[in-house]
C-alpha cells in the first residue's frame, strides 16, 4: 500500500503536537488562575498607598513634591512589560503597536524617548527598533517579585527627578477576561491627580512628619510608582496565561481537525488500495 | 473599649487587618506605640516587628522588613516592603538595571552582594530577635 505509510506517520507526529499543546493548555489554565489570585492580593497595597497621598495632598497643600508637578515634556519615559516567553498569541505584539503608537505621537511633538523594558520578548524587539533602552530586567517568572522591579523602575524614576525625564508611561496588557486582553498605558509620573477621600476628617489638621515631609513623601510616592508597575507586571502574567491557554487550545482544536482530516485520506488510500488489490485477482482468475 | 483599626499590606498581599487595643511599630526614629486617637503621624518604618494588641485574645506579631506608616485618630496603615531596602541596594539594583539594558554585566558584582548581604543581615537580626521573643512567649 503505497502512500499510507507516510500517512500514519503523518498522524502520529500531529498527535504528539496535540498532546504537547493541550498539556500547554492546561499549565496555562491553572496558572492563570494563580496569577489571577496574585491580580487581586495587589490591589490593597496600591488603594491604602494612593488614599495616604491624597490625605497628604489635603493636610499640606503647601508642600509639592516633584513627581506631583506638572513639567512641559520635552523627553518622555515609557515602561514597557511584555513576556518572557512566546506562544501567547498576538499579545505582546498588541502592547507594543500601543507603545510605538505613543512613542510616535510624542516623537511628532519633538519629544526625546526612554524606554525601561521588562520581559525578554520587549527587549528583543525595542533593541531592533534601536530606540534608546535606559534599563531592563528579563526572566521574571510567572511569579514577579516588587524586589526585581525595584532597580529597574529607580532608574526611570531618578531621570525623572533629574529631569531627563518629563513624563513616565507604563504599557502592559489588562486582564479583561479570558478571552480578551487589550494593550493599557498609564501615566505614572507626574502622578495624575487624586480624587480627594477621606472626608471624614477635619479641616485644619496636618500630620506629625518623622523625620521630614520630603523625605516621608519622596519614600512613599516612590513604593506607590513601583507598586504600580508590580501590579502590571502581576496583570501582564495574568494575561500572558490566558493568552496561552486560549493559543493553545486552538492549536489542540487545529490539530484535532488535521488529524480526522488524515486519518479520512489514510482511510480513502487504504480502500483504494484493497480494490485494486481485488480487481487483480478477480482479473487474473478470468484471464484463467 | 477604645480601638483602632490597623490595616498591614504588602505589595504582593494582605497581611493583616482588624481592631486593636494599641500598636508597637518600628520607626525610622525608634519603635512607637500607636493608641486610639493618636494625633496624625506620618514616619517610615525600618525592618523590625509589629506587635498588635486585639481588643480580645492574645498579641500578634508581623515581620516587616521596612515601609510606610499613617496614623490617623482611628486608622493605622503599614504599607510594609517585601523587599530589603536600603538607599545603597536600591542604587545597586538601579545600576545593574542599568547595566543590563547595556548588556555589561561584567565587573560590578561585589558591590551589589555587599549592599544586599548588609540589608540581608539587618533583617536576620530583627526576625531572629522576634523569635526569641516569641520563644518566651510560648515556653
Amino acid at each position: 500500500m503505497p502512500g499510507t505509510k507516510e500517512i500514519r506517520s503523518k498522524i502520529a507526529s500531529v498527535k504528539s503536537t496535540q498532546k504537547i499543546t493541550k498539556a500547554m493548555e492546561m499549565v496555562a489554565a491553572s496558572k492563570m488562575r494563580r496569577a489571577q489570585e496574585r491580580m487581586r492580593m495587589a490591589r490593597p497595597y496600591a488603594a491604602k498607598a494612593r488614599a495616604i497621598i491624597s490625605h497628604l495632598n489635603e493636610a499640606n497643600p503647601d508642600y509639592r513634591h516633584p513627581f506631583l508637578i506638572e513639567r512641559e515634556p520635552k523627553s518622555v519615559g515609557l515602561v514597557i512589560i511584555s513576556t518572557d516567553r512566546g506562544l501567547c498569541g498576538a499579545l505582546n505584539t498588541n502592547v507594543f503597536k500601543a507603545a510605538l503608537l505613543l512613542i510616535r505621537e510624542w516623537q511628532a511633538k519633538g519629544a526625546s524617548i526612554g524606554l525601561c523594558v521588562i520581559g525578554g520578548k520587549g527587549l528583543a524587539f525595542f533593541r531592533r527598533l534601536g530606540l534608546p533602552v535606559l534599563a531592563s530586567i528579563t526572566g521574571l517568572g510567572d511569579r514577579p517579585h516588587v524586589r526585581d522591579l525595584i532597580g529597574t523602575v529607580k532608574v526611570m524614576l531618578d531621570g525623572y527627578r533629574e529631569g531627563r525625564l518629563d513624563r513616565l508611561y507604563v504599557a502592559h496588557a489588562q486582564f479583561l477576561n479570558t478571552m480578551s486582553q487589550k494593550p493599557q498605558i498609564q501615566q505614572l509620573l507626574p502622578i495624575p491627580a487624586l480624587e480627594a477621600g477621606g472626608t471624614e476628617l477635619q479641616e485644619h489638621w496636618d500630620y506629625i512628619y518623622e523625620p521630614s515631609a520630603g523625605d516621608i513623601l519622596d519614600g512613599l510616592l516612590m513604593r506607590y510608582v513601583e507598586s504600580q508597575v508590580y501590579q502590571g507586571a502581576v496583570e501582564n502574567v495574568g494575561c500572558e496565561m490566558a493568552a496561552r491557554m486560549v493559543a493553545m487550545k486552538s492549536a489542540s482544536d487545529n490539530a484535532g481537525k488535521l488529524i480526522s482530516e488524515l486519518q479520512l485520506i489514510y482511510n480513502k488510500a487504504r480502500q483504494a488500495a484493497i480494490t485494486k488489490e481485488l480487481a487483480e485477482i478477480v482479473g487474473g482468475a478470468a484471464a484463467v | 473599649m477604645d480601638t483602632i483599626h490597623v490595616d498591614i499590606v504588602s505589595a504582593e498581599g494582605e497581611i493583616f487587618s482588624g481592631p486593636a487595643r494599641m500598636v508597637f511599630l518600628p520607626a525610622s526614629q525608634g519603635e512607637i506605640g500607636v493608641t486610639p486617637r493618636h494625633a496624625p503621624l506620618l514616619t517610615l518604618l525600618k525592618p523590625g516587628e509589629v506587635r498588635v494588641q486585639p481588643p480580645e485574645g492574645e498579641e500578634q506579631f508581623f515581620f516587616v522588613g521596612g515601609g510606610a506608616l499613617e496614623v490617623q485618630p482611628k486608622k493605622v496603615t503599614v504599607l510594609a516592603d517585601t523587599a530589603a531596602r536600603a538607599k545603597d541596594l536600591d542604587e545597586a539594583a538601579a545600576l545593574a538595571a542599568r547595566q543590563r539594558a547595556e548588556e555589561a554585566l561584567a565587573g560590578q558584582y561585589d558591590k551589589i552582594t555587599q549592599a544586599e548581604a548588609l540589608a540581608e543581615l539587618a533583617r536576620a537580626a530583627a526576625q531572629l530577635k522576634m523569635i526569641e521573643r516569641l520563644r518566651k512567649i510560648k515556653g
